[in-house]
C-alpha cells in the first residue's frame, strides 16, 4: 500500500517548497528552503482529512559555528518513528526527537567520531565533508549507512555508537542504496558511475564488488539517485536517474530502467525532481518485484508501468499536466449534454491506446466530494494548435480528449522528428515520456478564441493567424479537403500595408482525420491578424469572427461569406503593422537607450583625459551630465490624463461578437442580428435575414448594417448583450429547441446592454435611447477584464434562479451586477491585481464558478454560488503501517536534491506568493464569520425585493490545482 | 460673435420655419419666414409678445446643433440661429434676474475653429475682428472652483468642463508622499501628485492647479489607498466632467476666508468682474452631474449621427412627452453649481488670472502641510 496524502500532490508544489517526504503515521516532514523543518500531519476534521502543520523546527549549532554547520542536506526518519536523522553539511549527523523537535545532543554523530576509526592515510585528507546520503538498513534498525560526498561511506552502529564497516571509494557519492537483503549496498558517483559493495560481519573494510559506468566510456553526468530491486526471476531492476553521456546527452532529464537485456532511458521534458518505485508492499515477501515508478518531474508527474511489455506510461487520473503547451486561451461550457458527452469521451479513449491498463498505482484515500450535479467541459487552446478538452464537473481535472488543428496547415515542423522512432540500435535508448512539451513549432498555430456548441457539436476554434475553422464532431474517421474561404476584412481601405505575420499556409490534398472533431471549412482572415472575438449560432448556421482590422460573417452552411465590415481608424496604423513590428519598435527603442548611456560614459571618460586647469570644470560637467542622466532615468512613474479621442490605436480592434432575436428595426418585428463591439466604444448592429430551414442550402444569407453606437467615453466595449421583455438575457441557440430554457418573452420591448471596460448601459430597443447605466471606473477607479451573464441558483428552492452579472476588473476584484437594473451587489477581492495573467485567464462559468491560472500549470477554481459548490474533500484511512512495510517501499532516506534548490532558490519563483494571495480570499471569506455576516447582510440590503437571499451567499472552494488538492 | 454670418439673406430652407420657445413651464409654438428673420429686436418683441411677458427683461437662448444653449442677443447670433436650426429652433428664456449665466455656453468646436480660420487666412486679415467683450452670458465657462465653503481652506475643488473644447486636459499625475496627522502622530502617507502641466492645456489656463499639489479627490470620490493606476483610470472616466480636490503646493494663493462671510467673500480670479452677482453655493453632489456622457451617437441605417436620447420611463403618461424630450436638449452640464467661475471669452481665450493678496491676511506658512 503506497499512500499519497490526498488525490495528488502537486509536482509544482512540492517543487517550490523542495520538501522532503518522511511519510510516518500519516506525518510529513519538509525540509524548506531556510533550513527550517516542518512537521504535518493528517487530522481528521467533520469528516474530511485535512493536512495541518504541528511544529516547525531549525537547526541550530553551538555559537560561533559556521550556518554550514546546520546546513540540512539530508534527512532520515528511522523507520521507529521517533527520531530523525539530519546530515548536514559540516558532515555531522544530528539527531531530533519527533515530534518536539528536540535535539539529543548526546547522539549526534560528528565528523570526529566517525574518523576515529578510519585508516589514517583517509582520515587527513577527508575532513569536513558534507552529507551526501544516509539510508537505514532494510531490517536492522539498529544500523546507518551515512555517505560523504567525497566518496566515504560508513555503517554507523546505533546501539553501540561507532563504525562498524567503512567503504572507500575514490569517486564523489551521489547517493546510496541498501538492497532487500541487506547484503549488498550500491553507492552511485559524480562521474556516471555506481559500485556493489558486499555488507558481511567477516570484512570490516571490503573492496567493491563492481563498478559501472552504464554509460561510459566518455565522461557522463552523475547518477544522483540508484534502486538495486530484485525480482522472483532473479534479474534484478536497476534503476537510476542521470549518468547520460556529458557531451552529447548531457541536457537530457533521464531515468534509466534496466532489467536484463532491457533497457530504457526514459526522457523527461522537465528536470527530474525525483523518484521512488513501488515494491510488493508484502513486508514478508523477498524479493522487491517492481511494479511501477512514480517520477516527479518538474512539470509533471509520470508513472510508468514495469510490469507490463515496454514499460508503458500509465494514464494518470489527475494531476494531467495543462501547460504541456502553454495555455492561451480557455472556454468553459456547462451542462453538457450527455450524448455530446460521450461522444467526446469515446473520441478521447481512442487517443489514449498507448497507455498502460494497470490500475493506478497510488491510492490518496477516498473521495468524499458528492457526484459532480451536471458535466461541464473546460476547453484550453494552446500555443501549439491544440484544443484540450477537460472534464471539469468535479475536483479533478481530467484530459478527456485533445483535438490538433495542425493537421490542416503545412508546417515546418517534421511530424515524425523527435518523436518515439528511435531505431533498435539508438544509444543510449532514449524514449520520450511526458506530455509536457513547451516547444512550439511556430506560434501561429496558437489558439486564441473557442465556442462550442454543445448542443450541435459545432466548433470553431480560431488562432494567431486569422485562422478560423468549423468543426463538427464526428464518430469515424474521416479523409477529406478542408475547404477555404478567405475574407479580406481590409476591403475598401487603400494604402494599407500589412507588416505582420504572413498566414498559415494550408494543404491542398485531403488530410486523414482522426475521429472526434473534424474541420470541414476554414475561414482566413486577410491581414492575417491575430483574432481576437468569435461567436457562432449553430441554429443559424451562422459563425462571426472579429481581429483588430474588422469582423464578418461567415455562413457555415453554404460555406460562404456573407458580410465583411472595415472598423479600421484611418490613422490606426498600429492595427497594420502586426506584432512583429511592435517587438521591433521596442528594441529600437531599447537600443537607442543604452546607446545613449554609454555615450555618456565615453563621453566622460574623454573628459577625464584632457589635462590642465579644465579638468576640475570638466569633471563638474560630467558630474553634471551624469546627474541629469541619473535623474532623468529616475524620474517618478507619471500617468497622463487626457480625454480618449477617436485616433487613439487600436479602435477598430473588435472585442466582442453577439448573435442575438430581436427588435432591431422596429417594435413589430424581431429579426436575427449580429452585434459588434470595438476597443474604440463602437457598437455596430446587423440586421440578417436568414432564409427558412427548408431554403435554407439555396437562398442566401443576407445582412445589413442597421444601427452604430457610439460611446463617447470611448472605452472598449467588452460585452453585448441583449435582454428580453422579462429582463432576462435571451437564450443561447438551440436552447430553447433542446427544452432547457424558458422561450425568451417576445411581447415586452427588448433592451440592450452594452458593457465597455468603464461603463455599464442599458438601451431600449428598436429605438435606441439610454435607459440605465452604471459607471464602474468614475467611481471606483477598475475596468471591466471579463464579464459574463452567471445563473444564480437558490440551493433551497429548486425553482428559483436570477440572473446576475459577474465580472472581473483589472484590479482582480470580482463584483456581482444585478439584471437587468445594474446594481451593484457585491465585491470581493479573488485574484491579486499584479497577476495579470491569472486575471487574462480568468473564465467563469455559467452558474457562478470560475477558473483563473494561478501558475502555468494550474487553474484555481472559485464559486460565487452555494448551489454549484466544488469543494475537494477526502478521507485517507490512518491504519497500522507495519514498520517494515513502511520502512523498505516508502522511503528509508530522501535526499534532498541540493543543486536543484540552489538554482530554483536563485529564480526566485513567485508563485509561492501568488498562492498565498490566493487563499487570502478564502480565509477572509470562509474562516472569518464577521465577514460572512456582513456580506449575507449587503446582500439582504441591496436585494430586499428578492425572496432567496440564501444562494447569493459567496462560497468559494478550495484551491485546487490541475485536479490535485491542497 | 465676431464673424459676420453668411447666408443668413440667401436663406438655404424655403418658407417657414418652426420655433418651439419656452419661458419657464410653458411652451409657444410659432413659425418664422426662413430667409426674413428680421432683426433680434423685433425677435425679442415677438418672444414678449408670445407668452405674454411685455414687460419682464428676459435672456434669450437656444440650442443650437450640438445640444449646447447658446445667447440670442444681438443679430448676428440671431441670424446665426435662424439658418442653423434644423428642423426647428428652439429658444429658451429666462427671467433676467434669475438667470443662471453659466448654464449658457459649453460652447462648440466650431466657433472655435472659424476662430483659428479667421486669423489663418490673409484674406480674412483685413477685417480686423472686432472684439466685443460682450456680457457673462456670452462666456463659457472652462473650469471653476467649487465647494469652498465646506472644504478647509487648504483645499481647493477644481471643477474642468473638458467638453465642448478640443483643448487637451494636459496634466499628469504620480505617486508621491504627504505627511498627515493621525492618532498615532504624524504619519508619512503615499499621496498622488500633479507633476506636470502641458503648456497649453486646459489645467495650465486655469491658473487652478499647479504641479506637486496633492490630488485628494477626484470627482467627489477619496483617491487615498488607490493607485496611480487606478487614479488614472478614475480622471480619465470622469475626463469629460473632471471634479479633483487638491490640496495645492503653494498654499499662498489658496483662499482664505472669513468666517462670517462664508462662500461669498472668496477672493480669486473672476471676483474683479463688476456687477457678476455670485450665484448662491450649492454643495458639490456627484450625482447631480450625472448626465455628461448621455451623448452618446447613434447612426441609424446609415443616415445621420444623432444623440442617444434619455429613455422615457413607461410609467410616465404621453403628456409628459414634451417634458421629456427637453431633457435631452437641455445643457450638458445643467446648472453650475459655482461660486467661483473662471471664464473664456469665446474670440479667444482671455484667461484672467489674478493674485490677490490681502494685506491684512499673512500667508499661510510654507513648510510641511499638515492636512486635518
Amino acid at each position: 500500500m503506497r499512500r499519497f496524502l490526498r488525490p495528488g500532490h502537486d509536482p509544482v508544489r512540492e517543487r517550490l517548497k523542495r520538501d522532503l517526504f518522511q511519510f510516518n503515521k500519516c506525518q510529513l516532514v519538509t525540509l524548506l528552503d531556510d533550513n527550517s523543518l516542518h512537521l504535518w500531519s493528517l487530522k481528521q476534521r467533520s469528516g474530511a482529512s485535512e493536512l495541518q502543520e504541528e511544529q516547525r523546527f531549525t537547526l541550530r549549532g553551538p555559537p560561533g559555528s559556521p550556518p554550514s554547520a546546520t546546513q540540512i542536506t539530508v534527512v532520515l526518519s528511522h523507520s521507529s518513528q521517533e527520531v530523525l536523522y539530519l546530515g548536514t553539511e559540516s558532515g555531522s549527523v544530528f539527531v531530533v526527537e519527533l515530534p518536539s523537535f528536540r535535539v539529543l545532543e548526546d547522539r549526534t554523530i560528528t565528523s570526529e567520531a566517525v574518523l576515529q576509526r578510519v585508516p589514517e592515510e583517509y582520515r587527513n585528507r577527508r575532513s569536513f565533508e558534507l552529507v551526501e546520503a544516509l539510508r537505514e538498513h532494510p531490517s536492522n534498525p539498529n544500523q546507518i549507512l551515512i555517505g560523504y560526498s567525497r566518496g566515504l561511506i560508513v555503517l554507523w552502529d546505533l546501539r553501540n555508537h561507532r563504525v562498524s564497516h567503512h567503504f572507500l571509494s575514490s569517486q564523489q557519492l551521489e547517493n546510496l542504496f541498501w538492497q532487500k537483503d541487506g547484503h549488498q549496498i550500491i553507492s552511485c558517483h559524480y562521474d556516471g558511475s555506481y559500485t556493489q559493495w558486499p555488507v558481511s560481519n567477516d570484512n570490516r573494510q571490503p573492496e567493491p564488488l563492481e563498478s559501472k559506468v552504464p554509460y561510459g566510456p566518455f565522461p557522463c553526468k552523475a547518477i544522483s539517485k540508484i534502486y538495486w530491486l530484485t525480482t522472483k526471476k532473479g534479474l534484478p531492476y536497476i534503476i537510476f536517474q542521470g549518468g547520460m553521456p556529458r557531451a552529447s546527452y548531457g541536457d537530457r532529464h533521464s531515468i534509466s530502467v534496466i532489467h536484463g537485456s532491457q533497457q530504457t532511458a526514459f526522457d523527461f521534458t522537465s528536470r527530474v525532481i525525483d523518484f521512488f518505485v513501488i515494491c510488493n508492499a508484502d513486508p514478508a515477501a523477498e524479493c522487491d518485484d517492481p511494479s511501477a515508478m512514480v517520477v516527479l518531474a518538474e512539470e509533471e508527474l509520470v508513472v510508468i508501468d514495469l510490469k507490463s511489455a515496454g514499460w508503458p506510461v500509465i494514464h494518470p487520473p489527475y494531476l494531467a499536466s495543462l501547460h504541456c503547451s502553454a495555455i492561451t486561451c480557455s472556454h468553459h461550457v456547462s451542462n453538457i449534454p450527455l450524448k455530446l458527452w460521450e461522444r467526446v469521451i469515446s473520441a478521447g479513449s481512442k487517443q489514449n491506446s498507448h497507455y498502460s491498463n494497470m490500475p493506478w498505482p497510488i491510492d490518496g484515500g477516498t473521495n468524499l466530494a458528492p457526484d459532480a450535479p451536471q458535466r461541464d467541459l473546460l476547453l484550453t487552446g494552446h500555443e501549439d494548435g491544440t484544443v484540450r478538452f477537460w472534464d471539469a464537473s468535479g475536483v479533478c481535472l481530467r484530459l478527456l480528449y485533445k483535438l490538433s488543428t495542425v493537421k490542416v496547415f503545412l508546417t515546418d515542423a517534421d511530424p515524425n522528428d523527435n518523436m518515439n522512432s528511435l531505431g533498435e540500435d539508438e544509444w543510449p535508448p532514449l524514449r520520450k515520456v511526458g506530455t509536457f512539451d513547451p516547444y512550439s513549432d511556430d506560434p501561429r498555430l496558437g489558439i486564441q478564441k473557442i465556442y462550442l456548441c454543445k448542443y450541435s457539436g459545432y466548433l470553431t476554434v480560431a488562432g494567431t493567424a486569422g485562422q478560423v475553422l468549423v468543426m463538427e464532431l464526428n464518430d469515424e474517421e474521416s479523409e477529406h479537403v478542408v475547404d477555404h474561404a478567405e475574407a479580406d476584412l481590409l476591403q475598401d481601405q487603400e494604402g494599407y500595408k500589412w507588416k505582420g505575420h504572413e498566414r498559415l499556409k494550408t494543404r491542398d490534398e485531403p488530410v486523414r482525420f482522426e475521429p472526434g472533431f473534424q474541420p470541414f471549412v476554414l475561414v482566413q482572415c486577410q491581414p492575417p491578424a491575430v483574432v481576437t472575438s468569435l461567436a457562432l449560432h449553430s441554429e443559424w448556421k451562422l459563425m462571426a469572427f472579429g481581429t483588430s482590422h474588422g469582423f464578418g460573417l461567415f455562413d457555415h452552411q453554404q460555406k460562404r461569406l456573407v458580410f465583411v465590415k472595415c472598423t479600421l481608424h484611418p490613422s490606426d496604423q498600429l492595427a497594420l503593422e502586426g506584432p512583429l513590428s511592435r517587438v521591433k519598435s521596442l528594441k529600437k527603442s531599447l537600443r537607442q537607450s543604452f546607446r545613449r548611456i554609454r555615450r555618456s560614459r565615453v563621453s566622460n571618460r574623454k573628459q577625464r583625459a584632457g589635462g590642465g586647469n579644465t579638468t576640475e570644470v570638466q569633471e563638474a560637467n560630467s558630474r553634471f551630465d551624469q546627474d541629469a542622466l541619473q535623474e532623468m532615468e529616475l524620474a517618478p512613474v507619471q500617468r497622463k490624463i487626457e480625454a480618449r479621442s477617436a485616433e487613439d490605436s487600436f479602435t477598430g480592434f473588435v472585442r466582442t461578437l453577439y448573435f442575438a432575436d430581436t427588435f432591431l428595426r422596429d417594435s413589430t418585428r424581431h429579426c436575427p442580428s449580429l452585434w459588434a463591439g470595438t476597443n474604440g466604444g463602437t457598437v455596430y448592429a446587423f440586421c440578417l435575414r436568414v432564409p427558412p430551414a427548408e431554403r435554407r442550402t439555396d437562398e442566401l444569407v443576407r445582412a445589413e448594417q442597421a444601427k452604430e453606437i457610439q460611446l463617447m467615453h470611448r472605452a472598449p466595449v467588452v460585452g453585448i448583450l441583449v435582454l428580453d421583455g422579462r429582463g432576462t438575457p435571451l437564450p443561447e441557440p438551440l436552447e430553447v429547441a433542446h427544452d432547457l430554457s424558458k422561450s425568451p418573452d417576445m411581447q415586452g420591448s427588448h433592451q440592450l446592454l452594452v458593457v465597455s471596460e468603464e461603463q455599464f448601459k442599458v438601451f431600449t430597443l428598436p429605438k435606441v435611447s439610454s435607459k440605465l447605466k452604471l459607471k464602474l471606473t468614475a467611481l471606483e477607479g477598475c475596468r471591466v477584464r471579463k464579464v459574463t451573464v452567471t445563473n444564480f441558483g437558490s440551493c433551497k428552492s429548486d425553482d428559483y434562479s436570477e440572473n446576475d452579472l459577474a465580472i472581473l476588473t483589472n484590479l482582480g476584484d470580482i463584483q456581482i451586477i444585478s439584471l437587468p437594473f445594474l446594481k451593484l451587489q457585491i465585491r470581493y477581492p479573488c485574484i491579486r491585481k499584479e497577476d495579470v495573467s491569472g486575471i487574462a485567464s480568468c473564465v467563469f462559468t455559467k452558474y457562478g464558478q470560475g477558473f483563473y491560472l494561478i501558475s502555468p500549470s494550474e487553474f484555481e477554481r472559485f464559486s460565487l454560488s452555494t448551489k454549484w459548490l466544488v469543494e475537494p474533500r477526502c478521507v485517507v484511512d490512518t491504519p497500522e503501517i507495519t514498520r517494515n512495510n513502511y520502512l523498505h517501499n516508502k522511503s528509508g532516506v530522501e535526499k534532498a536534491p541540493r543543486k536543484s534548490r540552489d538554482s530554483a532558490r536563485s529564480s526566485g519563483d513567485p508563485g509561492e506568493d501568488e498562492r498565498k494571495s490566493g487563499r487570502l480570499m478564502e480565509h477572509a471569506l470562509l474562516n472569518d464569520e464577521k465577514v460572512l455576516k456582513e456580506i449575507q447582510s449587503t446582500l439582504e440590503g441591496g436585494r430586499g425585493s428578492y425572496g432567496e437571499r440564501n444562494s447569493r451567499r459567496i462560497h468559494v472552494g478550495r484551491g485546487l490545482s490541475n485536479g490535485g488538492a491542497e | 460673435m465676431n464673424r459676420t454670418h453668411r447666408g443668413a439673406g440667401g436663406g438655404r430652407g424655403l418658407g417657414t420655419m418652426e420655433v418651439k420657445s419656452k419661458f419657464g413651464a410653458e411652451f409657444r409654438r410659432f413659425s418664422l419666414e426662413r430667409s426674413k428673420p428680421g432683426k433680434f429686436e423685433e425677435f425679442y418683441g415677438l418672444l414678449q409678445h408670445v407668452h405674454k411677458i411685455p414687460n419682464v427683461d428676459v435672456l434669450v437662448g437656444y440650442i443650437d446643433i450640438h445640444g449646447d444653449l447658446l445667447p440670442i442677443n444681438n443679430d448676428d447670433n440671431y441670424h446665426k440661429a435662424v439658418s442653423t436650426a434644423n428642423p426647428l429652433l428652439r429658444i429658451f428664456i429666462q427671467r433676467k434676474e434669475d438667470a443662471d449665466y453659466s448654464a449658457f455656453g459649453t460652447a462648440t468646436m466650431t466657433r472655435k475653429k472659424n476662430v483659428l480660420s479667421n486669423v489663418l487666412r490673409p484674406d480674412n486679415h483685413r477685417k480686423k475682428p472686432h472684439i466685443v467683450i460682450s456680457m457673462p452670458q456670452d462666456f463659457r465657462p472652462v473650469s471653476s472652483i467649487i465647494d469652498v465653503d465646506i472644504l478647509p481652506e487648504t483645499h481647493r475643488r477644481v471643477r474642468l468642463y473638458k467638453y465642448g473644447t478640443d483643448k487637451p486636459l494636459g496634466f499628469y499625475i504620480r505617486d508621491g508622499s504627504s505627511v498627515r496627522v493621525t492618532p498615532h502622530g504624524l504619519e508619512k502617507v503615499p499621496g498622488i501628485f500633479i507633476s506636470r502641466l502641458v503648456p497649453g492645456g486646459l489645467a495650465q489656463s486655469t491658473g487652478l492647479l499647479a504641479v506637486n499639489d496633492e490630488v485628494l479627490e477626484v470627482n467627489g470620490i477619496e483617491v487615498s489607498g488607490k493607485s496611480l493606476d487606478q487614479v488614472t483610470d478614475m480622471m480619465i472616466a470622469n475626463s469629460r466632467n473632471l471634479i479633483i480636490t487638491v490640496r495645492p503646493a503653494n498654499q499662498r494663493n489658496n483662499i482664505v476666508r472669513n468666517s462670517r462671510t462664508s462662500g461669498s467673500s472668496s477672493q480669486s480670479t473672476d471676483t474683479s468682474l463688476p456687477g457678476y452677482a455670485l450665484p448662491i453655493v450649492q454643495n458639490f453632489h456627484p450625482e447631480e452631474d450625472d448626465d455628461t456622457d448621455e451623448d452618446d451617437i447613434i447612426i441609424e441605417d446609415n443616415g445621420e449621427p444623432q444623440q442617444i436620447p434619455k429613455a422615457v420611463p413607461t410609467s410616465e403618461s404621453l403628456e409628459s412627452l414634451t417634458q421629456i424630450e427637453l431633457m435631452h436638449e437641455s445643457p450638458q452640464n445643467g446648472f453650475v453649481s459655482s461660486n467661483e467661475v473662471n471664464l473664456c471669452n469665446s474670440t479667444g481665450n482671455i484667461n484672467m488670472d489674478y493674485e490677490i493678496h490681502d494685506p491684512n491676511k499673512k500667508p499661510l506658512e510654507d513648510g510641511t502641510i499638515i492636512t486635518l
